[in-house]
């Protein structure tokens, strides 16, 4: 049997619920956003990742309507909306700050946009509780947002901005505040929830580890550019930067020169002594190109003695990081490099091969890595 | 509770009765027997009785009191109007200026501020009267009101009026559903601090009022210059009790609130 998969930017023929067209966005002499067109999806929950100032709020704001493109144009549904004012646009919005109203309720929060809408007092009243009961919130509705926790503040203005079932959700850092335990189970609920609504979700965050966690698809910001847009896999596994490598996970870089091996493989010469390591590559090199060969630690084993691999290099450990499931190596190599290699503790208790000073072997197959030329 | 030094002792007692002997002579004065002030007689409430009968004191008091409601509500519609636009208005050209121009009469000389509004008076050919003070008391009361207002806005998360713009409410139901009922606190008391304002104020009103209203302190002060009278430590006695009435009840209220306030956040958290 085969399994449908959720891939609509994959279809010519999907028609995107929002696209941005070369919009651009300036505040004075600073520019926020640089000529970017990007297309998402309905029923997405697509993650916007970057550092602070990348640009990414901005995206967010202007989806919303709180700010309006310097040119190009948004579209939702096929419909320009660079002239929607907020109120009128079927975009709801979750505050970082949660921004719930504290002199109303929680129920009259929630209830705050449905008597907005023209409709009539029985449906709010039904649609409320059944927000609260998404939510599990229906023990707190008589109590003002100061009278309960940090985690149902949060669920409170998610049921805030889900209940007019808007065509889009958008989410400003939605998690930040809560602490790390209660972030993860409630990274889960949001998935929970944005499946059973069927709305299409866009997530700012900066924490890279809660955008893969969450999302369809993750778009990769600097500079107010997009890096990147793609599955959380594509993104890890097959960065197209070192930028994209570097801001997703942990990686080690080897710049050098490329010189094609044939059969999709390159040997790359990267520092004086050492033997070149091959990579495999879809895209092509021309010889002596510089290229960086982006590697995660965990594809990198580590051994004593000297391994039957293509790539293999020798080097002496010089710091042990125990994290509990897995233990982060760094090794010195001859040239003064520092390579990271993470192995899982798989079992309990058990001694550990290496010290502080040991000689070891790191090795690699050619398809652990990727190859980049930027 | 600690103990308070020798020091403290002397420096406390020094202070409060310098603030506070004035006043309670003047008090205990209201109750004289005798009709020269400085005589004591023995115990009788009789001034205050004859307070009552005396028309002029009476009228003077109502007239205080219509100016006051009606010149803090304006002032304080107004001066909510303009410090909502001045922070929130963003960088509009003159926005410096106007500013500036807001707080400017804080500053300016009440006496200058009641002569260009006698002046403006005359050359509208505004009889003097109840609307001419109470337009002069909006006047220098409106900036009392907006900084007190626009200190709120500053702290004021602006993401609660996006919320609500973007739950669909248009600008002017944000700020009548969120920001107004939010920052109210201030602006009552932006509407009390006018209010206190009008009441005490002399140079102003004597300025605007004309021979068909008088204020109470105008009232006192013209009485005061034939000679104090019992009849007026009563008059200041009542309007003490007024004063120290309304602060008591404000603290009290604010103490109370504070208190819910943490027994709220106490029990927010045991349930959490």
């Amino acid at each position: 049997m085969q399994t449908e998969v959720f891939a609509p930017w994959d279809d010519p023929d999907q028609k995107p619920l929002i696209r941005f067209k070369s919009v651009k966005k300036q505040f004075g002499d600073f520019t926020a956003i640089q000529d970017l067109s990007l297309d998402i999806f309905e029923k997405e929950f697509f993650a916007l990742l970057g550092p602070s100032g990348c640009g990414k709020t901005t995206m967010m704001r202007m989806l919303a309507g709180f700010e309006t493109p310097t040119s190009g144009s948004i579209e939702l549904a096929g419909q320009d909306i660079g002239s929607v004012p907020p109120n009128k646009r079927s975009v709801n919005m979750m505050f970082q700050s949660y921004a719930l109203f504290p002199h109303l309720s929680i129920w009259e929060n929630i209830a705050f946009g449905l008597k907005r809408s023209k409709m009539p007092k029985g449906e709010i009243e039904a649609r409320v509780e059944e927000m609260l009961r998404l939510t599990r919130l229906e023990k707190f509705k008589a109590r003002k947002p100061h009278q309960i926790s940090g985690g149902q503040r949060q669920r409170v203005a998610l049921a805030r901005s889900l209940a007019k079932a808007p065509k889009l959700l958008l989410l400003d850092e939605p998690l930040a505040a809560l602490d790390k335990k209660l972030r993860q189970d409630t990274q889960f609920e949001l998935m929970d929830i944005q499946e059973k609504t069927g709305t299409t979700f866009v997530i700012v965050t900066h924490d890279q580890e809660e955008a893969m966690t969450v999302a369809s698809r993750v778009a990769v910001m600097d500079e107010g550019r997009l890096m990147q847009v793609s599955t959380p896999a594509t993104i890890y596994e097959a960065p197209n930067s070192v930028y994209v490598a570097d801001f997703i996970g942990e990686v080690n870089i080897l710049s050098g020169h490329a010189k094609p091996a044939g059969d999709g493989l390159y040997a790359v010469t990267w520092a004086d002594g050492q033997p070149p390591v091959i990579a495999a590559s879809n895209t092509p090199y021309s010889d002596g190109q510089q290229v960086h060969l982006a590697i995660r630690p965990e594809k990198v084993a580590i051994s004593e003695a000297k391994p039957d691999a293509e790539n293999a290099v020798e080097g002496k450990v010089l710091d042990i990081a125990y994290l509990g499931n897995l233990s982060t190596y760094h090794i010195a190599l001859a040239g003064g490099q520092i390579i990271k290699a993470q192995t899982a503790n798989t079992q309990r208790i058990s001694r550990r091969s290496f010290t502080w000073e040991d000689t070891v072997w790191l090795s690699w197959t050619p398809t652990a890595g990727v190859l980049l030329d930027q | 509770m600690t103990r308070l030094s020798w020091f403290n002792v002397v420096s406390l007692t020094v202070g409060f009765a310098f603030l506070y002997i004035p006043i309670l002579i003047l008090v205990i004065y209201s109750f004289n027997e005798s009709k020269l002030v400085t005589v004591w007689a023995g115990f009788s409430t009789k001034w205050y009785a004859e307070l009552m009968q005396n028309e002029a004191f009476l009228n003077a008091a109502w007239v205080t009191v219509k100016v006051a409601v009606f010149s803090s509500t304006i002032a304080t519609v107004l001066g909510t109007m303009a410090a909502y636009v001045l922070v929130r208005g963003g960088r509009f050209t003159g926005r410096t200026v106007f500013s500036g121009m807001v707080y400017a009469p804080l500053v300016m000389p009440e006496v200058i501020t009641g002569l260009s509004l006698l002046l403006l008076f005359i050359g509208l050919n505004l009889d003097r009267g109840v609307l001419t003070i109470v337009l002069a008391h909006a006047t220098f009361s409106m900036c009392y009101v907006s900084v007190v207002v626009s200190a709120r806005l500053m702290t004021f998360d602006r993401a609660l009026e996006e919320a609500a713009l973007d739950l669909g409410a248009s600008p002017f139901e944000a700020f009548r559903l969120v920001t107004l009922p939010i920052i109210a606190p201030s602006v009552i008391a932006g509407w009390l601090l006018a209010f206190s304002l009008s009441l005490d104020d002399l140079v102003i009103a004597s300025f605007t009022s004309g021979p068909s209203a008088t204020t109470l302190p105008i009232k006192i002060f013209s009485a005061v210059r034939l000679g104090v009278s019992p009849e007026i430590n009563a008059l200041s006695t009542i309007m003490i009790a007024i004063v120290t009435l309304g602060v008591i009840t404000a603290s009290l209220i604010t103490k109370r609130n504070a208190v819910r306030q943490q027994r709220d956040q106490q029990l927010a958290e045991r349930t959490s």
